[in-house]
């Protein structure tokens, strides 16, 4: 009693400064950017359907805090919000632990289920146990090439190899020597996947770097030094908003003369093409591909569509933004959902 | 080599009370007891990688790639101080990875929604990080519960907390950006900027990293706290009965890790400009990595302060080096291995060798 009544005591000053400081800190605001400055932005909204309420799973390889999967999951919800679906979103970078997730999602008694195929062949068998279960089951992001053999009934996408193969073209045209591709995460399918399609197309030299994408401070030295022992380097292609805005920063260090592209956006990032450090990106419109995947469930439950005809998939990129259409879309990027 | 050399001079001149010993507490030469220091194999291995890359990797030469270099070994090694100084009182702390991001992320989700000067998120950050440094130690105290289980614990919680809150607060995984808020200038100058050295561009993370590591020095080898840490490694229940506070060396020692991971993620924060909530994953094992390469037992009781800076160098100068000398990329990780084991045999070679009798 005696000890923590003198312990007591003893905290009273700390108390006492730390809301000393705080109160002083009060007065500490900013005067540019912040909270304030970020206009409130409405999202986009059609209405609501008031056809009975349904249950949709979306479950995914998305590794956690990746802002390309948050867009995804924003579509998502904006459907989910329009056509009175319950959304129930679940994510591992793991297959087996995604089939499981997708195992989740049958027992649940879902309405319908989108996912993702990084890895096709650990999502056959609860694929068929969801049709078997009567469930419908769509494809999105990942996967373009292995949808149809499943059986989904639809996918949304992008075919990473054929975006890769559109900035490779897109490089020729900018008059592009020697470039360098920025895999984050080595062994990353996707991420292979278009710096192959680059290496397709584009008339130059490309190289594939690896580098620690769960550490900036790497990721910048690592491009630092190989721009470094490479002076002929004039493209640095990225497979992900941040990992451009970092790139573009070691261009800056390294003195080099090269430019940067990027595959998919950010809010950062736009401002970064209008601002020119960084010269365009490849968007696979992430926010399409999660709205229409739980879209074309409602459309299929409610009236039987399927968008594609079962037989094509429906693409979703690559679309590109650059100096001459940034403007539009960075209002959209603003709001986290381009 | 030096050590069949060295004796013949350093054997005669043994003072004269050496000579009435049993023999037993015998003065070994001056060479080999040099090359019992924990530090000097690390040190011979980090040589030993410099001079490999000095040689297969031309570009390695230029002042700037060293500059380089530095930089993302200085990342690494303010890390790695604090880290083998918890590991020298007998502990380790698996959340310091996803700390640093924990404390970008305060701070700038704090400066950013309340619209206030970053210095204001930079000052918050620091508490939250000291706190999630007590909560540590208070609770490896209080249980005594290894730290493994203690540490996974908050770094699993830790994992979760940056990624749920910054969705809940920001609306995306990653925070806005804040360079054009008041202080960053201010702020930037001091985590992340850098300086003209003859002409190289130096970042400022490096001097910081030499200055903690000459203080972490001088703690451990000339305060009466220096002498608490390894005692409570060595062994907590002795040390505990002459009077070392146990208790209060672990909890600071958290809190000092606490702190390591406060500074490298405002250097993260101030020159990235934002931070995604999932970054850090598995950084942890590398502060690790070069506070075990440096000398640090990881039973505790052993170590160095300088024997992490080379440890974090050789990370850095392995990790860029093998991008300088323009080898397969497919083959990186498994390089970096190679050579990271090949240093810490070197080390344990040079130490046996030298202890031996």
């Amino acid at each position: 009693m005696d000890r923590s009544y003198s312990r007591s005591r003893r905290l009273a000053p700390v108390v006492a400064v730390a809301a000393a400081a705080a109160l002083t800190l009060a007065g500490c605001s900013s005067s540019s950017g912040g909270k304030k400055a970020e206009e409130s932005a409405e999202g986009a909204s059609a209405g609501k359907a008031t056809t009975p309420r349904m249950t949709v799973a979306l479950v995914t390889h998305q590794s956690a805090g990746d802002t390309f999967w948050d867009i995804v999951r924003k579509g998502a919800e904006a459907a989910a919000a329009k056509d009175n679906i319950k959304l129930i979103y679940s994510n591992d970078p793991n297959a087996g632990n995604q089939a499981n997730l997708v195992q989740n999602a049958i027992d649940q008694k879902v309405d319908g289920i989108a996912i993702t195929l990084a890895k096709p062949d650990a999502m056959k068998d609860v694929v068929s146990k969801a049709k078997a279960a009567g469930i419908p089951v769509v494809g999105l992001n990942s996967g373009v090439s292995d949808w149809q053999k499943l059986g989904l009934t639809e996918f949304f996408g992008q075919d990473e190899t054929v975006a890769g193969e559109a900035l490779g073209k897109r490089l020729n045209e900018a008059g592009a020597k020697k470039a360098v591709c920025v895999i984050q995460e080595q062994g990353n399918i996707g991420l292979e996947q278009r710096c192959a399609g680059v290496k397709k197309t584009f008339e130059g030299d490309v190289e594939n770097l690896n580098v620690n994408g769960t550490d900036m401070p790497s990721v910048k030295s690592t491009i630092t030094a190989k721009l470094k022992t490479d002076s002929d380097i004039d493209y640095v292609v990225a497979l992900g908003a941040p990992y451009a805005l970092t790139a573009a920063q070691s261009v800056d260090e390294a003195g080099s003369k090269a430019k940067v592209a990027t595959f998919d956006l950010n809010k950062q990032l736009t401002g970064a093409i209008k601002d020119g450090s960084i010269e365009f990106a490849v968007d696979q419109q992430p926010y399409l591909q999660g709205y229409l995947a739980i879209d074309s469930l409602w459309l299929y439950k409610n009236n039987g569509n399927y968008m594609g005809g079962g037989e094509a998939p429906v693409l979703t990129g690559p679309a590109f933004v650059d100096k001459t259409n940034v403007e539009t879309i960075d209002k959209f990027a603003a709001k986290g959902t381009r | 080599m030096t050590q069949q050399a060295e004796p013949a001079v350093t054997t005669p001149s043994a003072p004269g009370p050496s000579k009435e010993s049993d023999g037993r507490t015998q003065q070994r030469p001056l060479a080999l007891r040099l090359l019992a220091r924990p530090e000097v194999g690390v040190f011979l291995g980090a040589v030993a990688v410099l001079i490999f890359f000095l040689i297969t990797a031309p570009a390695v030469r230029d002042g700037s790639s060293m500059a380089n270099i530095l930089y993302q070994s200085s990342t690494i090694g303010i890390m790695a101080l604090p880290v083998a100084l918890l590991m020298i009182g007998g502990e380790f702390d698996l959340s310091s990875g996803v700390a640093v991001i924990t404390s970008a992320l305060t701070a700038s989700m704090t400066a950013y929604q309340l619209s206030m000067n970053v210095w204001v998120g930079v000052i918050v950050a620091l508490i939250v990080s000291l706190a999630v440094g007590l909560f540590n130690g208070w609770l490896l105290v209080k249980t005594g519960l290894p730290s493994f289980l203690v540490t996974l614990g908050t770094f699993l919680i830790l994992q979760g907390v940056n990624l749920a809150v910054t969705k809940l607060i920001t609306g995306n995984v990653a925070t806005d950006d804040i360079s054009d808020m008041d202080g960053f200038d201010q702020a930037k100058a001091l985590f992340a900027s850098s300086f003209d050295v003859g002409g190289v561009q130096v970042k400022i993370t490096v001097v910081w990293w030499l200055v903690f590591a000459a203080l972490a020095t001088w703690v451990l080898l000339r305060t009466k706290y220096g002498n608490w840490i390894f005692a409570v490694g060595g062994n907590q229940g002795s040390a505990r009965a002459v009077g070392v506070p146990v208790t209060f060396t672990k909890i600071s020692l958290f809190m000092l890790v606490g702190f390591g991971a406060w500074f490298v993620g405002m250097h993260q924060l101030f020159s990235f400009n934002t931070v995604q909530s999932g970054e850090g994953v598995g950084q942890e094992l590398i502060y690790i990595a070069a506070a075990v390469i440096g000398g640090c037992l990881l039973t505790g009781g052993a170590g160095s302060a300088i024997g992490p800076v080379f440890g974090a160098f050789m990370f850095g100068m392995v990790q860029q080096g093998i991008v300088y000398a323009g080898w397969n990329p497919d083959w990186f990780k498994a390089f970096l291995g190679v050579m990271l084991l090949g240093a810490v045999l070197i080390n344990l070679w040079v130490q046996r060798t030298a202890t031996r009798r």
